[in-house]
């Protein structure tokens, strides 16, 4: 893997093709969680963590496990089983051997297992970096990057949206407009911002 | 009586998208045109139906401790027989779903409803309760990207809608289905903050 593809990965996936902002994966902790700018950055830290180390290994199952015996049609299935477990695992270890690591993320961890954007960025993978059942050169890599990558954006898109919620709190919004509906639209507004890397080309 | 209560409720009422907030991100994501937003909201009540009615007839059976693992799967193997029946059938529209067909298996609708209905009640009220919040999410869906695909392409099912104007292109892109969710979803609450004002 060269330089080159690890800038526009890590660009890509972060700016161009947010997660949140233009592929819609994760939308429900992001209207939900970010009403305030503290657990909106943990929520973040958590779903980057988790997306970063879910890409490698839904990576190494696909590879050795998945592609070997022919059995690519449980992609769906092996996926989501293989993250729900990881997600209660790290829970586990994570409330004995870092338990203030642990207060603060916690509850997160719970929701993360039905977030679209895990489960999103490990099927994305598998499309984009193994083409007709061939990975390419380098594709473990690159898919770790875009885990990472997807889950910086995602921290971004949450951290950005909650410092303007906290702001929107003293605003005066029509009734019916109060909470999600005003979310929403804040949230095509920085979408229209996003739009504006479409047309970087690194 | 109560039998139909079940199928309309997921209508009006108690909607998947406009009332719950369920089950969101395939919304926004494929509703840039008619044909898509059916198609999805057409697997999303298959998987739906399937999976209740499979999660009723064995919640008798499954431990309290690993039912949701046990929905989960269930789940997952619905969303492969869709997945790969699309594939066969309908190439062109799976292709255009890309990776959101395998994203139902995470859709908060199916998860929702298998806990918190079929995993308590009989099977036909769940498969009834399915199928209405199935056409909820079906219907929610098509009006969304009806708007879309008029406002940002100037067309409906494809065809022409006759006036020519210059479509605002951000409608089909990310910002407008945005947009378009958090204007509905404003309408409506507006319209029942008038029906509660008027009780």
């Amino acid at each position: 893997m060269t330089g080159e593809m690890f800038i526009s990965i890590i660009i890509g996936t972060i700016f161009v093709n947010n997660f949140i902002l233009s592929r819609f994966l994760g939308l429900c902790p992001f209207i939900g969680v970010s009403k305030q700018s503290g657990p909106a950055l943990s929520m973040g830290l958590a779903v980057t963590f988790v997306t970063t180390t879910a890409s490698l290994i839904t990576w190494v199952i696909y590879d050795l496990v998945l592609v070997r015996f022919h059995l690519e049609y449980l992609r769906t299935l092996s996926f989501i089983l293989v993250i729900a477990f990881f997600v209660q695992f790290v829970d586990i270890v994570m409330q004995k051997k870092m338990p203030s690591l642990h207060k603060m993320l916690g509850i997160y961890l719970a929701l993360i297992t039905t977030n679209c954007a895990v489960f999103g960025v490990t099927v994305l993978n598998i499309d984009m970096f193994y083409p007709r059942g061939k990975p390419m050169a380098g594709g473990l890599g690159m898919a770790v990057l875009q885990g990472l990558g997807a889950g910086i954006g995602f921290t971004l898109a949450m951290v950005l949206m909650s410092g303007i919620r906290e702001r929107l709190e003293y605003a005066e919004v029509p009734k019916c407009f109060k909470d999600i509906p005003i979310t929403f639209i804040i949230a095509s507004l920085m979408s229209l911002a996003f739009l504006g890397f479409c047309g970087f080309s690194v | 009586m109560r039998i139909t209560g079940e199928l309309v409720k997921g209508l009006w009422r108690e909607n998947p998208t406009f009332r719950m907030m369920l089950g969101l991100c395939p919304t926004l994501a494929v509703s840039t045109s008619v044909v898509n937003g059916l198609g999805m909201g057409i697997s999303a009540t298959f998987v739906l139906v399937g999976s209740s009615a499979m999660v009723s007839m064995v919640r008798n059976v499954v431990p309290e401790k690993v039912r949701i693992p046990c929905f989960i799967v269930i789940i997952a193997t619905f969303v492969t027989i869709v997945e790969l029946m699309m594939k066969a059938y309908t190439p062109l529209l799976s292709r255009s779903l890309g990776i959101y067909v395998p994203l139902i298996v995470v859709n908060c609708v199916v998860l929702g409803r298998a806990e918190a209905f079929a995993s308590k009640k009989g099977v036909w009220r769940s498969v009834l309760d399915a199928l209405g919040m199935g056409m909820g999410f079906t219907w929610a869906l098509c009006v969304i990207s009806a708007i879309r695909e008029v406002a940002g392409n100037g067309t409906i099912f494809g065809y022409p809608v006759g006036v020519s104007f210059s479509p605002p292109l951000f409608m089909i892109l990310a910002p407008g289905a945005l947009l378009t969710i958090g204007l509905l979803i404003g309408l409506i609450n507006h319209l029942s903050l008038r029906e509660d004002g008027r009780r």
